[in-house]
């Protein structure tokens, strides 16, 4: 199972880096988003992969019994989600006003802050 | 005392909410954030105090049990970078009383401010990777608002590109921390130097280099720089003078702790890449800036050079060096930020941050002048100021190590600095005035008081300059003490 994830989250940063270095601004922002995704499935790929095993702790005994899902991977990538969700959600405003302002969804058109 | 260790935490962000809070009175807001951050400083102060005093202390939060609490940590390293930053935090909140205009400011200013400086302290005192992570972000997206704030055109282009790459970096830490707890199963920093010699030298070496390529993005480090000059031109110098001082510096503070705490066994392969890029970040960023017009736009290429001085003493990993690198950014915060708060003080003198159209400000405020020379003279390292001091340790370290061909980069760099910085006094103090002037109003003392302060500090550190070398020396010692470090932070020890 662990190696259909790798080449899962694999083609994922395949596909965000290949939209990153498009030109058009929208393309780049997706690539972003699908990045986001492949390093948040990575995360959780790298706690390990436990079938059916919650992370409970039976009443009376100090730790969980026989193998768990590691909960911290778990924890790591829940809180990355909603960092990447708000992070996502800014850049597709600002790729929206940037449209506006410039008139053009072209990457090279951005040249204004790189004029000597 | 261990809460003192939380407080450069709390008191920005109770700064930040009493701000919003007060948004519909200005005054009150303003009034409010100076109070928070003069808190702020002193809570650094005695945290550094303590720290220099009894070593390095650990928070454990929420009082849980060590290997699962997040820790918080103080050594002398992460304090005096902490009080250099509240230091100018308080500098930049003065400066934007004038410096900062009314519609920007009724858009929540300030308190994005705390926030940038409530991340940047979590930052400093995260004893945790992935806690280091989330400090990252919070730092990230104040300075995303910060950066677009106003919504002028070049803000949004710049912002556009500041975003991207640096959404990438975080992405990229994200993916080197899923790496390390992959290989170690463990994200605090102290169990980590343990636990990381167990690991396979080029599994690690793999995390490494993922974690340096994200870490280098947010320092501005050769090849992957340029969205810094398009990002800090942009804002006004009030917002580009604070992400100069805080937002590289605290990615390179990053680096310090990981690489030697974390990869301290790879260090053999890390380093010398480190000092490559060193070597052509100080290149490029110093011959970029040597075409540039717009004063902001040429101050920014330097914060990319300079980022390579804090590399250079990092790559070369002896005591010496790393106390030259803590030194080089305690004076590169201070020098950095005086710089761009001066181009905001000629800018409202002369109406236009391009050089050839400011002209003869020397004669008419020969004190602004003299604000302009003490920083400038001190980038290019020259004595008695804080810049020589900061780069003849370097350089001796570099000498002992043997690495002349650095040695040699550093010192042309170093002249090519002092190029850059006669060309501004030329054209822009020197010369006649222009003929028409665009808006030609004074600065007050709210601009020239905090600019005076840390000019006079890039001064004072100079010839003060035994007692900051002896704090950084403490730093760089606790920086390579690893094991003291691991045993504190993982908590074996108590």
């Amino acid at each position: 199972m662990e190696v259909v994830l790798a080449f899962t989250v694999g083609s994922l940063y395949g596909t965000g880096f290949y939209l990153l270095l498009r030109r058009s601004v929208i393309r780049v922002v997706m690539g972003i988003s699908l990045l986001g995704q492949a390093a948040n499935l990575m995360v959780f790929t790298s706690g390990g992969l436990v079938r059916g095993g919650p992370p409970r702790v039976p009443l009376g005994e100090e730790y969980p019994v026989g193998p768990v899902a590691d909960p911290l991977a778990q924890a790591l990538v829940l809180t990355a989600i909603v960092i990447n969700f708000g992070m996502t959600a800014f850049a597709l405003v600002l790729a929206a006003r940037t449209l506006q302002a410039v008139g053009t969804d072209d990457a090279d058109a951005l040249v204004l802050s790189d004029a000597p | 005392m261990t809460f003192l260790i939380a407080l450069p935490i709390l008191i920005p962000l109770a700064t930040a909410a009493s701000g919003f809070i007060a948004a519909a009175s200005p005054s009150v807001q303003r009034r409010l954030t100076l109070v928070g951050t003069v808190a702020l400083l002193a809570s650094t102060i005695a945290l550094l105090a303590h720290v220099l005093k009894h070593g390095t202390r650990v928070h454990q939060a929420g009082d849980w049990p060590p290997p699962i609490a997040v820790p918080l940590v103080a050594d002398p390293l992460s304090g005096i970078v902490l009080v250099t930053a509240a230091l100018l935090g308080l500098a930049v909140v003065v400066y934007s009383r004038q410096g900062v205009d009314r519609r920007r400011k009724a858009l929540a200013y300030y308190p994005l401010v705390q926030i940038l400086l409530f991340g940047t302290c979590g930052a400093l005192l995260a004893g945790d990777l992935f806690n280091l992570f989330v400090w990252f972000e919070v730092m990230l997206v104040s300075s995303f608002v910060l950066l677009v704030l106003g919504g002028e055109r070049a803000q949004l282009e710049g912002g556009m590109k500041y975003v991207t790459m640096n959404l990438l970096a975080s992405l990229l830490l994200l993916t080197g921390i899923g790496l390390v707890y992959r290989l170690t199963g463990t994200l605090n920093l102290g169990a980590l130097s343990m636990a990381m010699r167990d690991v396979p030298g080029n599994a690690a070496l793999a995390a490494a280099m993922v974690l340096l390529v994200a870490l280098g993005i947010k320092a501005a480090a050769f090849p992957v720089f340029s969205w810094l000059p398009a990002a800090y031109a942009a804002p006004p110098v009030a917002i580009s003078a604070i992400f100069s001082a805080l937002l590289t510096k605290v990615a390179v503070y990053a680096m310090f702790r990981i690489f030697t705490v974390v990869f301290a066994q790879d260090s053999g392969e890390i380093r010398p890449i480190l000092l490559a890029c060193a070597g052509l970040t100080m290149l490029t960023g110093v011959l970029g800036a040597m075409v540039q017009m717009d004063v902001r736009r040429l101050l920014a290429f330097h914060v990319v050079s300079q980022i390579g001085y804090l590399l250079m003493g990092l790559g070369l990993g002896s005591p010496l060096a790393l106390l030259g690198a803590v030194f080089f950014m305690v004076h590169i915060m201070f020098a950095k930020a005086a710089l761009f708060l001066v181009s905001g003080i000629t800018h409202t003198l002369r109406g236009t941050y391009q050089l050839d159209r400011m002209g003869g400000i020397a004669r008419e405020h020969p004190g602004i002048a003299v604000l302009f020379l003490l920083p400038a003279l001190s980038m290019a390292g020259l004595p008695p100021l804080s810049g020589f001091f900061a780069k003849l340790i370097l350089i001796r370290a570099g000498l002992e190590a043997g690495a002349y061909a650095m040695v040699a980069v550093a010192a042309v760099v170093s002249l090519l600095t002092l190029y850059s910085m006669i060309k501004i006094w030329t054209l822009a103090f020197w010369g006649t005035p222009p003929v028409t002037v665009a808006g030609r109003r004074r600065p007050g003392p709210g601009m020239l008081v905090p600019t005076a302060a840390l000019a006079g500090l890039v001064l004072v550190i100079g010839i003060a300059a035994e007692p900051v070398a002896l704090v950084a020396g403490q730093a760089a010692d606790a920086l390579l003490a690893t094991a003291a470090y691991a045993e504190a932070v993982a908590g074996s020890g108590r």
